[in-house]
């Protein structure tokens, strides 16, 4: 006889710094269903910053969230520079490179210690924070700030990096950091509690990921083969030599080892930019942006980020999108954690790298039935009535659309 | 009152309550714990329950939907107590002050008793231990 129980978690739990509320439904140890509400931390950022200048939004966009700092701001800035098709200083262009990377770096390893600590095994929390303190040094010592960096502004960044400090940065990071990683690669990948821990634990298939459209290292790790940076080279990406990490398993090891061999490769980035690094100005001051749309991406942490800038000519944007990768890998939960244990539920919800900050949309609430007004299903109806207004307006006659369709939408 | 404040002072257990922020104040708290700063020599530990807090520790914004909850926690918390706002947005809104989303809720100090500000976006872990030390010498008093 099945008996189900539905196990709230949160909104503020311990073990996660930050509000979420997750519905699980349980039968005996099995997760059988999965509910998740966000929108504790909304603050209004995309309205916030069309009160704002472009200059100023480059800040605010930090704001979104700590841990990607600093890939909001580059979305932002690749945006704003679309729409005029700005030419960036090559120097701009490598700083850039140089900051995104530190930030993978330090979030990767921040994920590390996490996940061990969502394990019970605290001593990879302490280690990998440890070892992350060399990285927030490095970004201290460039930007003057350990975790909000306000390098970038359209146009170029806002401080240049000290060519005569390039030696004591790529010591940190080859004499401190490298050691650590492969520390930690052998501390992690040959470890067979862990291995015990983790293989075949919410395994997302290659198809699913698809579906699901998931991005960053949580596609990579199901084998799908995506990465901004190469695809669609941005910064000094495209420059540089270095690969792209790829697991075909789609459980949670894979994600953890796509995220170690990842700093490898950031590691290998951060010495071709420090060694290339080339003399010039570092901005363009642009006196003016014209009028029209631009769209931005960087590959953050946790996949793909992308901002979209309307420009009215003013010094202002007049409406500014913000797509963050967490909210493509959230629903990817149904997939994975359904039929698994609660013991595991947490480590699967956390390796996706959930950052709900980032995430925050508003959802209409009926609060005296408590219904969600705006739901999934409601969305999907606009969605679709969108598309068959669009093709009333391209001409095509009621009969047209619903065979295309499926069915007649109202 | 004061011999109960005096003792309390002796080890503070945190616990640490994030209200709409950017995880940036959440992370430098957690960081404390961990090896280079690692605060738990003198006694300070985070703990999972208000209940068994001495120390509310808020980050972020209050937001419409947080200013509620952060009620609710303070009056669950034992007292005597402490109530610290970590960051600039809880000790006075910063970039936020704007928004939708907060036009009705007011700085911390508003809604509850603050008894030590440290601002920063976001403080360093050195900050946040001045801080604590500074509020530790003042009560322990």
């Amino acid at each position: 006889m099945s008996h189900k129980v539905t196990i709230p978690i949160g909104p503020y739990h311990p073990l996660q710094e930050e509000p979420e509320f997750y519905k699980l439904v349980v039968d005996g140890e099995r997760v059988v269903d999965i509910d998740v509400r966000i929108g504790w931390n909304h603050r209004g950022i995309e309205k916030l910053s069309e009160s704002k200048s472009f200059d100023q939004s480059a800040y605010l966009v930090e704001r979104i969230c700590g841990i990607c700092s600093t890939s909001h701001p580059i979305a932002f800035v690749n945006a704003v520079e679309d729409i005029d098709e700005m030419e960036v200083p090559e120097r701009a262009l490598y700083i850039r490179t140089i900051t995104g990377e530190l930030e993978r770096l330090h979030s990767h390893m921040l994920w590390l210690g996490l996940a061990g600590h969502f394990l019970g095994y605290n001593t990879v929390f302490m280690w990998a924070w440890r070892y992350r303190e060399p990285i927030l040094d490095v970004l201290e010592a460039i930007s003057g700030n350990r975790n909000n960096y306000a390098m970038m502004k359209p146009g170029g960044v806002r401080r240049d990096i000290d060519n005569s400090e390039i030696p004591y940065y790529k010591k940190v990071i080859n004499d401190e950091l490298l050691p650590a990683v492969e520390m930690f690669k052998g501390a992690v990948l040959d470890d067979p509690v862990l291995a015990a821990r983790l293989k075949g634990v919410g395994v997302l298939k290659h198809e699913d990921a698809v579906d699901y459209s998931v991005l960053g290292p949580t596609a990579r790790a199901s084998g799908y083969d995506i990465d901004v940076r190469r695809d669609e080279p941005y910064a000094a990406y495209d420059r540089v030599d270095w690969k792209v990490i790829l697991q075909y398993e789609g459980d949670v090891f894979a994600k953890a080892v796509i995220r170690i061999l990842e700093m490898f490769e950031s590691i290998k980035i951060l010495n071709q930019c420090f060694d290339k690094l080339p003399a010039g100005p570092i901005d363009c001051k642009p006196k003016h942006i014209s009028p029209g749309d631009g769209i931005g991406h960087h590959e953050a942490p946790r996949g793909e980020v992308i901002h979209i800038v309307r420009s009215d000519g003013t010094n202002r944007p007049v409406r500014h999108k913000v797509r963050a990768p967490t909210f493509m890998n959230f629903p990817s939960f149904k997939k994975t954690v359904v039929g698994e244990t609660i013991s595991d539920a947490t480590i699967i919800l956390a390796a996706i790298d959930p950052c709900y900050c980032c995430t925050e949309r508003l959802t209409a609430i009926d609060h005296k039935k408590n219904n969600i007004v705006c739901g999934a299903e409601r969305l999907i109806h606009l969605s679709q009535h969108k598309t068959w207004d669009l093709g009333k307006s391209m001409g095509f006659s009621d009969s047209e659309l619903t065979k295309k369709m499926g069915r007649k939408i109202e | 009152m004061s011999v109960k404040i005096k003792a309390l002072t002796k080890s503070l257990w945190v616990f640490h309550l994030s209200t709409a922020s950017c995880n940036n104040c959440d992370i430098e708290i957690l960081d404390l714990l961990t090896p280079r700063h690692d605060v738990e020599r003198f006694g300070i530990l985070l703990v999972g329950s208000i209940r068994h807090a001495d120390v509310l520790l808020v980050t972020g914004i209050l937001n419409k939907q947080c200013k509620p909850i952060v009620k609710k926690m303070y009056d669950q918390m034992p007292k005597p107590g402490f109530v610290i706002a970590v960051g600039t947005c809880t000790a006075g809104r910063g970039m936020f002050s704007n928004t939708y989303m907060v036009d009705e809720a007011e700085p911390l100090d508003k809604v509850l008793p603050v008894d030590a500000y440290i601002p920063g976006c976001p403080p360093k872990p050195e900050a946040i231990i001045d801080g604590i030390v500074k509020l530790v010498k003042a009560k322990g008093k």
